[in-house]
């Protein structure tokens, strides 16, 4: 076996961990992830250091004056996703996005059989972050599609990636000024990055975790730090999104209509006067019809003429007169309807068909006066039935219902599309309107 | 399975084998390499000490891949710019010879294809070339310059005293992985997957200071 068996065949001693002491300034330094750690950083004097070099030689000094308290310090060891990891390096990248820099921490996590896999954060926002095996397919003609998995991941962002500042201990040369071209594709809560050195191209995955469980996990005191603004992979508030809304808002819709027609075909039946009249050419003297009941509360009364009128009109006034106390609503209508052939084509306009409304009728004893009128030339008589109906279910009540109802799932659409405007804020592809240099 | 048995030309120390079609094994007490011939073993040369490394698989291990468990029984270990990896031989439980390969703690499992698709020579592959096997596009993400660090326990063939060797890894939209092996003269390619540590169910393997009994 390695170097740390002595002897026989078979079993191999355990793996011991490594003391080792900084060839600059002599401090002690733990090595936690075995001979798998490439480079070490001096947790005193801050000089990074070969692990792989019997003296340790120095790859770097002076390179950090400041000082970086990581908020899961190192050494710190949590159940991750089902196993124990210890935090065994950390480093903070930096970005520049139009001369403005900005900076996300990566936690190295080690587990001496699993291996490695990260955390990050960025403003409070967290992402558990493994190394992708396989070879996600690009689009590139377009905007940028990566897809992985049977998943499409939209381009974010690119930018140059610079390692700032190191701690620790890491499986390979690390360097501060350390630079990778680094591409952003999401997929919310997945955030899919590619990094190019030179030559070389490593693909990780980042699902978006809250703080809170990163807390849990690691046993960590106090709350974590309050996540502010909107992430590239933060997955929206509104649970299944906007579409899921616009379905919800949409059977909602498809749900009144039924219920309001299932309701007027129960409700709209409540007749009270119905009768059928004759009217010849030249034979168009007023008339009242017999009394009637309107019943229950003050409500609408709906007039409907049914005529036969043939390529001509009809003209009615109407007043509907309260037995009691003789006032009246007064109102005309007229019926017309035509119809011919025209190079081949049927024509028709106007309807055989009128109704009419009135609002809020008190109960009580009432007729009607009819007042019919032909044009002056009709050939022929007009066939008429007369239908009153009480308390006729009215379509404004309904589609202010339909707007109370359709509130809040707006709302959340509303919500939704400001979040996801706040998310593309941060990307290449800023929202119309938002002060994207592209648009 | 009865182990065969023989006695170290050198030192006369006890070899088992583990794997009857071994070729080639090493004698864990002074190193030496040794080849088979019959029934004798001949010591053709003397590996190294082995650098210290931290791989939880060990000689001995076993483990299982898809319907097939399998027994470590040797290894090859390999050092580039970034660190080392070595390449577990395994022989599974229907007898073929295996690979696991354990490069800071990613796994593969692969297999020799007796009959590989036509390959690059090591002039003309880099990183992007592609190739068809079984199906699949296969790219290569990675050309690696190694040096060779010495061997263990039993391989199905006489492999010491390498001196730089050039891998080519490959891989697929899915989670295929396939590595062309430029230490012969004709070019070897191994055909198989990457893997999770879960996936290979692993049994015997070493223990870690700090980290209690797995």
């Amino acid at each position: 076996m390695g170097g740390a068996v002595t002897g026989g065949p078979g079993a191999a001693a355990k793996v011991a961990a490594r003391g080792l002491n900084c060839p600059s300034c002599g401090a002690a330094l733990t090595v936690r992830a075995f001979e798998h750690t490439i480079s070490v950083v001096c947790g005193s004097c801050q000089s990074v250091l070969d692990a792989k070099d019997p003296n340790l030689r120095v790859l770097q000094r002076f390179a950090q004056t400041k000082r970086v308290e990581p908020r899961i310090p190192l050494g710190t060891r949590g159940t991750w996703r089902g196993r124990p990891y210890e935090v065994i390096g950390f480093q903070r990248r930096t970005i520049h996005v139009e001369g403005t820099p900005y900076s996300w921490d990566e936690y190295l996590l080690f587990n001496p059989y699993a291996g490695f896999r990260y955390l990050t954060e960025y403003a409070g926002h967290w992402n558990d972050v493994t190394t992708v095996r396989s070879i996600p397919e690009e689009r590139t003609a377009g905007r940028p599609v990566a897809r992985l998995g049977g998943r499409s991941f939209r381009h974010f962002q690119t930018a140059e990636a610079s390692t700032t500042y190191v701690l620790g201990e890491f499986p390979w040369q690390v360097r501060v000024g350390d630079s990778a071209k680094s591409r952003d594709f999401i997929a919310p809560p997945y955030i899919l990055s590619a990094e190019e050195t030179e030559g070389e191209k490593t693909w990780s995955l980042g699902e978006y975790v809250g703080g809170a469980e990163v807390w849990k996990a690691f046993g960590l005191p106090g709350s974590p730090p309050r996540a502010s603004g909107v992430f590239a992979n933060q997955p929206s508030p509104e649970p299944g999104g906007e579409r899921r809304t616009m379905w919800t808002l949409f059977l909602t819709f498809v749900g009144i209509v039924v219920a309001f027609a299932a309701w007027r075909a129960v409700q709209g039946s409540a007749e009270v006067f119905r009768q059928s009249y004759v009217l010849g050419p030249g034979d168009d003297e007023p008339f009242v019809t017999q009394p009637f009941t309107l019943g229950g509360r003050p409500s609408n009364v709906e007039l409907r003429i049914q005529t036969d009128v043939q390529n001509g009109w009809a003209y009615f006034n109407f007043a509907l007169v309260n037995l009691a106390s003789g006032t009246a609503s007064d109102f005309g209508r007229e019926v017309s309807y035509y119809e011919g052939v025209e190079d081949g084509e049927a024509w028709h306009e106007g309807s055989r068909t009128d109704d009419v409304r009135i609002p809020t009728v008190p109960p009580g004893r009432y007729y009607l006066r009819v007042d019919p009128e032909l044009p002056a030339d009709a050939a022929r008589s007009v066939r008429y039935t007369l239908t009153l109906r009480r308390d006729v279910p009215g379509w404004r009540y309904f589609l202010v219902v339909l707007v109370l109802l359709a509130v809040p799932p707006l709302k959340t659409v509303g919500r939704g599309a400001s979040f996801e405007r706040a998310r593309w804020a941060e990307s290449d592809y800023p929202p119309a309107g938002l002060g994207g240099d592209d648009d | 399975m009865t182990r065969r048995a023989a006695n170290c030309p050198n030192c006369g120390a006890r070899i088992e084998f583990l794997w009857s079609a071994a070729v080639q094994t090493t004698c864990a007490y002074c190193r030496s390499v040794l080849v088979r011939h019959d029934v004798d073993l001949e010591r053709v040369g003397r590996v190294g000490d082995l650098p210290p490394d931290a791989s939880p698989i060990q000689i001995g291990t076993e483990g299982r891949y898809r319907d097939r468990s399998f027994l470590v029984v040797g290894r090859i270990l390999y050092e580039y710019e970034r660190g080392g990896w070595n390449e577990w031989h395994v022989v599974m439980s229907d007898g073929a010879s295996g690979w696991v390969s354990d490069a800071q703690l990613d796994y593969a499992v692969s297999f020799l294809v007796p009959a590989p698709p036509p390959l690059p020579n090591v002039a003309e592959v880099k990183p992007g070339y592609r190739l068809q096997f079984k199906g699949a596009t296969y790219e290569v993400t990675v050309v690696t310059p190694a040096r060779y660090r010495g061997v263990e326990g039993e391989l199905p063939f006489e492999y010491w005293d390498k001196s730089e060797v050039f891998f080519a890894d490959l891989r697929t939209r899915g989670a295929e992985f396939a590595t062309i092996d430029y230490s012969e003269p004709t070019p070897l390619f191994f055909a198989g997957e990457s893997v999770g540590y879960d996936d290979l169910g692993l049994r015997n393997v070493r223990e870690f200071e700090g980290w209690g009994a797995r």
